[in-house]
């Protein structure tokens, strides 16, 4: 992972920032040139819920290189509170713990490391919300 | 735009071969489909493969693999749609041949998975994903798509073991194939207790690690008795995350090439003889009978479960063991699809033939449904 490549998108990966749509008001994450529902261009940054309930989810046991520290780790579909759906890494939890409806929160997390010298890479996982 | 015909196949064995590099298997098949062709010259060259770059470092595939077929001098290229590539260079191929530029074009597929160690081909598969979001959480695409197997058997009610069927109809079917890399049946119980995967999907429920090459010849039908002519090709996406699909369930890309394709070659659902689908796991071979069409959803397991995708079935198909049993590297794997149906119609598939097969179709899918590539060939 390179320098540049890390560095411009890591507002994406440390805050859950996504677009809105000025046209139509749909949220739309990843970030797209066009609305995917109306075809607007226009769009602009927008943070979205850092809260959400799992919709469901895998436990990976065959990880791809650099991710085999966390083996096995949760990946989840998450429905956040805003309707927004993303796919992140559900971290803090027992793997039979899971359940769909789980009430889940975005956390700051170590993703991977390249080598021993490269960089450290973050981005948001998220874990369950204590009550 | 001219009609096309099917005019040779060629295709080696899926296993793990050790001693050939990618020109070397390459060449293998290609050569058989030229000699099967009964040709000399080809117009233009498409080589289908998805792993070249992680895995061997390599680029620039077309004019490599000219080269080593004595082809110096065509127009050649690779083309990559990740696992779909198969079947979108078949369908670059068909173009070229339909729109009058090329009057003999060589479509191959090859792919070396083994050059690979497990964690490099699963960061490796995974690169028909988003890097900076979808495989940055880690995920594989086994892991995608049991997501939908999770989902799958809680919308619908399908048991592990209906799901699980899928992957022993392929090893049935498979048994007797010469080409086959596990030509051998497999039990229900023996891929429920296969370890997981990516749970809820067990490793017997997903294709293996393999490595082979297949290759089409394509002329213009008029004037030629190839006895295969393409009836259609149709390639079409999808939202590139699972998160934007309108339903996870339905790969509406295989949706829309599938009535696509279907329209355009004047046939119906109920008129393909034989069907070759994309079941890089179980899951996605379920979802992909519902998606192009032949079973209504939610029904796909407990078809396959039943017992009408065999070869005397309803609906013959994988018919020599589909990506799991036959085996499925990646980029070849949509030309060996092809070629099995061409042996179909020409009525040359030995132990696998299905009786009186007029038409087949053949799927490809790349990612978890990102893009779909649906032929549908016909005896001529």
């Amino acid at each position: 992972m390179s320098v540049p490549r890390y560095w411009r998108e890591r507002r994406y990966r440390y805050r859950l920032i996504g677009e809105t749509c000025s046209d139509c008001g749909a949220l739309v994450f990843p970030r797209r040139a066009v609305c995917p529902r109306c075809g607007s261009r226009s769009l602009e940054e927008q943070q979205l819920s850092e809260m959400g309930s799992v919709v469901t989810w895998t436990v990976i046991r065959s990880p791809p290189k650099e991710y085999g520290q966390f083996t096995p780790y949760v990946v989840a579909l998450v429905e956040l509170d805003d309707g927004v759906r993303v796919l992140s890494q559900l971290v803090d939890v027992d793997l039979e713990a899971v359940e769909a409806g789980m009430r889940v929160e975005a956390a700051f997390r170590r993703v991977k490391e390249d080598g021993d010298s490269g960089i450290i890479e973050y981005g948001f996982k998220f874990r369950p919300i204590i009550e | 735009m001219r009609r096309v015909a099917v005019a040779g196949i060629g295709l080696t064995q899926v296993s793990e071969h050790w001693e050939d590099a990618l020109k070397d298997l390459f060449a293998q098949a290609a050569l058989k489909a030229i000699d099967d062709a009964g040709m000399r010259e080809i117009d233009a060259l498409y080589v289908s493969n998805m792993g070249a770059a992680p895995l061997q470092g390599q680029l620039q595939l077309g004019a490599m693999m000219a080269d080593t077929i004595g082809m110096r001098g065509v127009a050649a290229v690779r083309v990559e749609a990740a696992s779909a590539s198969g079947g979108v260079a078949f369908h670059e191929g068909v173009k070229a041949v339909a729109s009058g530029m090329c009057d003999a074009v060589l479509v191959g597929g090859v792919e070396k998975m083994s050059d690979g160690l497990p964690e490099e081909l699963s960061s490796a598969i995974a690169m028909s994903e988003d890097q900076e979001y979808t495989a940055y959480t880690g995920v594989t695409v086994v892991g995608l798509s049991a997501l939908l197997h999770r989902l799958y058997m809680e919308r619908y009610g399908a048991t592990a073991k209906e799901v699980a069927m899928f992957a022993v109809r392929g090893h049935e079917n498979a048994v007797g194939c010469p080409h086959a890399q596990y030509p051998f049946r497999v039990s229900v119980d023996r891929v429920l207790a296969s370890p997981m995967e990516a749970d809820p999907t067990h490793t017997l429920e997903c294709s293996g690690v393999g490595d082979g090459a297949a290759a089409v010849i394509l002329v213009p039908a008029d004037g030629i008795e190839t006895g295969v002519e393409v009836a259609s090709t149709a390639v079409a996406t999808d939202s590139y995350y699972l998160e934007g699909r309108k339903d996870l369930l339905e790969f509406d890309a295989a949706r829309k090439a599938s009535e696509r394709a279907l329209n355009a070659a004047g046939v119906s659902h109920s008129e393909v003889d034989v069907l070759e689908v994309h079941d890089d796991t179980t899951i996605t071979g379920v979802l992909s009978l519902e998606s192009l069409g032949f079973v209504e959803r939610g029904m796909g397991a407990s078809y396959v479960a039943g017992g009408n995708t065999t070869r005397g079935g309803e609906l013959p198909t994988n018919t020599f063991g589909g990506l799991k049993a036959r085996g499925d590297p990646l980029g070849a794997t949509g030309l060996y699809q092809i070629c099995e149906v061409v042996m179909q119609l020409r009525r040359e598939a030995g132990p696998c033939q299905v009786e009186g097969a007029e038409v087949g179709m053949a799927q490809s899918l790349g990612g978890v449904g990102s893009t779909c590539a649906v032929s549908v060939l016909r005896r001529a």
